[in-house]
C-alpha cells in the first residue's frame, strides 16, 4: 500500500487521474473500519486532510458550497440556520468523536443507502461538485446515487464539495434506531416544505438499495395542499391527506429484511416518520405564517 | 513509511509504519503508549479517544499518516495538559509564560507513572467510577475535553459528550457521578 499526501487540490487530481484505484481518506470513519477489518486492502490511500479549503464553507445567496471535508459538528455548530435538515441529520451521526472527522463527502463517496446526510440531501435539494483533471462537473443530488454503496462518480473523480440550497422554510429530520448515539438508521426520514415554490421534498435513508425520494407523495402533497389553500390559510394539515402522504411515502420504499429490522417493520416507521415530519414542519411554518400574518 | 508528531508535547518518530495502520496502533505498539484501548476497532466504543489537534477522534479511525505534523494528547498525557491549561487560564501573573515553557516531565516510559492525576481522572478515583477499567481512558480524555469547553455541564450535556463512550461494568451512574465531581471541583477552583 502507498500513501498518498497530496499539498493541494490539483495535486490529488492529478493523483487521482495517474491511480484511479486511490481510496480517498479524509475523517476516515468509514475507510479505516474497512481496512482495519481487512476488508479493503486498497494499492493507494490517498489522505485529503492537507487540503485546507475541502473544510471551508460559504453561504451563498441561494445555496451552502460546504467543502466535502467540512466535520459534522461544524455543520451543527455554523449551519443551522442555512442548512437546518443537514444539521439535525448531523447530530444524529454516531458519536461526538465521529462528528469532529466525518462529513458529507464522505458519505456521499461511501453512497451507503443508511448514510444519515442522505435523506437530507435530497428534501433540501443538492449538486455535489465532481471534479477530475479532465474538468468539474455538479452531479444533481437525486441522479447521484445508483445503486447500493455505488455513486455516479468516474473513477478520477473526486468530490470537492456539495451546494446545498439554503432553506426556504421549515425541514426536519427523523431516524428509527435502537438508541441515541452510534446507532446505523433502521430508516431514516427527511422532509423539506419550500413555501417559495409551494412545494414539499422528502428523502428516505436505508429502506431502498439507495437513499430515495418519495416522488408520488410529494406529488399527491403539493397538490392537495395546493388544492386546499393551505399554504395561504395556514390550516392544520387535514388528517386524511397527512396518512395519504405517509402511506405514499411507506410505498416509496423497497426494504429489505437484515438484522436491524424487517422490510415490514421499515416500511410502517418510514410512513409513521413521514407523517410525524410533516407535522413539526408544517406547525412551524403555520407558526411563522400566523405570525407575518399579525405584523401584517 | 516515517512518521513525525507531537504526543503528549513531545516530538516523537515512529518507523517502518505501515501505510494502512492506525493511529492506534502507532501509539500502542511503536511508542509504547499502551493508555488508549483497543476495543471495537470502529469506533463505536470510544475507549482509543484521543486529542488531535485539540479534538477528542477514535484514533482507530485516524491513519497514521494522516497525523503526520499535529499534536496528539492521549490519556497519558492527560494530567500535564490539564495542569498546563490550569496554568495559563488560572488568572495567574507568570501564567503564559510558564505555559510556554512547558514540557513534558519524565523520561521513564511514558506511561504516566510518577506523574499527578488531573482533576478528572481523580475525580473518577473519588467516585468510584473505575471498574474494569477498560473504557476509562477513552471516557477521561472525552470527559476532560468537555469540561474545558463548558465548565459547567447539564446532565445532558455530560451524556451527550460521553455518548461516543461505552461502559459495560457501571451503568455509568459513577461516571455521571465522576464527571459532576470534577466540574464542581473545577469551578470551586479546587
Amino acid at each position: 500500500m502507498d500513501f498518498l499526501r497530496p499539498a493541494s487540490w490539483e495535486e490529488a487530481l492529478a493523483a487521482k487521474a495517474e491511480h484511479p484505484a486511490a481510496v480517498p481518506i479524509a475523517g476516515g470513519t468509514d475507510v479505516m473500519v474497512e481496512i482495519n477489518f481487512d476488508h479493503r486492502r486498497p494499492e493507494y490511500l490517498m489522505d485529503l486532510n492537507r487540503i485546507a479549503d475541502l473544510e471551508e464553507w460559504e453561504v451563498g445567496e441561494e445555496s451552502v458550497r460546504l467543502g466535502a471535508s467540512v466535520p459534522y459538528a461544524k455543520i451543527m455548530e455554523h449551519l443551522r440556520a442555512e442548512l437546518p435538515g443537514l444539521a439535525l441529520a448531523s447530530h444524529t451521526v454516531a458519536s461526538p468523536q465521529i462528528r469532529n472527522r466525518g462529513g458529507v463527502g464522505g458519505n456521499l463517496g461511501t453512497a451507503s443507502p443508511a448514510g444519515d446526510a442522505h435523506p437530507a440531501l435530497l428534501a433540501a435539494g443538492a449538486e455535489v461538485e465532481a471534479e477530475s483533471v479532465r474538468g468539474s462537473r455538479r452531479i444533481p443530488i437525486d441522479d447521484f446515487y445508483t445503486g447500493v454503496k455505488r455513486n455516479a462518480l468516474a473513477p478520477d473523480e473526486l468530490i470537492r464539495a456539495v451546494h446545498i440550497k439554503k432553506a426556504d422554510g421549515p425541514q426536519q429530520y427523523s431516524k428509527v434506531g435502537t438508541r441515541n448515539a452510534m446507532v446505523i438508521a433502521v430508516c431514516a426520514f427527511g422532509l423539506a416544505l419550500h413555501p417559495a415554490t409551494r412545494t414539499v421534498r422528502t428523502g428516505i435513508g436505508s429502506a431502498a438499495p439507495t437513499p430515495v425520494r418519495a416522488r408520488t407523495a410529494e406529488e399527491f402533497l403539493n397538490a392537495a395542499l395546493e388544492e386546499g389553500g393551505f399554504w395561504d390559510n395556514g390550516k392544520i394539515i387535514t388528517p386524511s391527506v397527512a396518512k395519504r402522504f405517509a402511506d405514499l411515502c411507506a410505498a416509496a420504499c423497497n426494504p429489505i429484511d437484515d438484522v436491524r429490522g424487517t422490510a415490514s417493520y421499515r416500511r410502517h416507521a418510514v410512513g409513521v416518520m413521514a407523517r410525524r415530519t410533516l407535522t413539526w414542519t408544517w406547525e412551524s411554518y403555520r407558526g411563522a405564517h400566523r405570525t407575518t400574518e399579525g405584523a401584517a | 513509511m516515517r512518521l513525525n508528531f507531537t504526543v503528549n508535547g513531545r516530538p516523537q518518530e515512529a518507523d517502518d509504519v505501515w501505510e494502512g495502520e492506525s493511529l492506534l496502533y502507532v501509539l500502542r505498539e511503536r511508542l509504547g503508549l499502551p493508555g488508549s484501548k483497543n476495543a471495537c476497532e470502529q469506533g463505536e466504543c470510544g475507549s482509543c479517544t484521543v486529542r488531535l489537534d485539540g479534538l477528542p477522534v477514535c484514533s482507530c479511525l485516524v491513519a497514521a499518516g494522516q497525523a503526520e505534523g499535529r499534536e496528539v494528547v492521549t490519556v497519558e498525557g492527560l494530567a500535564d495538559y490539564a495542569a498546563q491549561r490550569s496554568r495559563a487560564t488560572g488568572g495567574c501573573g507568570t501564567a503564559l509564560d510558564e505555559a510556554r515553557q512547558w514540557q513534558a516531565r519524565g523520561t521513564d516510559s511514558q506511561t504516566g507513572e510518577g506523574t499527578e492525576l488531573s482533576p478528572v481522572q481523580q475525580a473518577f478515583i473519588d467516585a468510584g467510577a473505575v471498574q474494569c477499567g477498560f473504557c476509562t481512558p477513552g471516557l477521561l480524555v472525552a470527559a476532560d475535553e468537555m469540561l474545558e469547553r463548558n465548565p459547567n455541564p447539564s446532565d445532558a450535556d455530560i451524556r451527550e459528550a460521553l455518548s461516543g463512550n461505552l461502559c459495560r461494568c457501571t451503568g455509568y451512574e459513577k461516571i455521571m457521578d465522576a464527571v459532576r465531581l470534577a466540574a464542581a471541583r473545577q469551578s470551586e477552583g479546587v
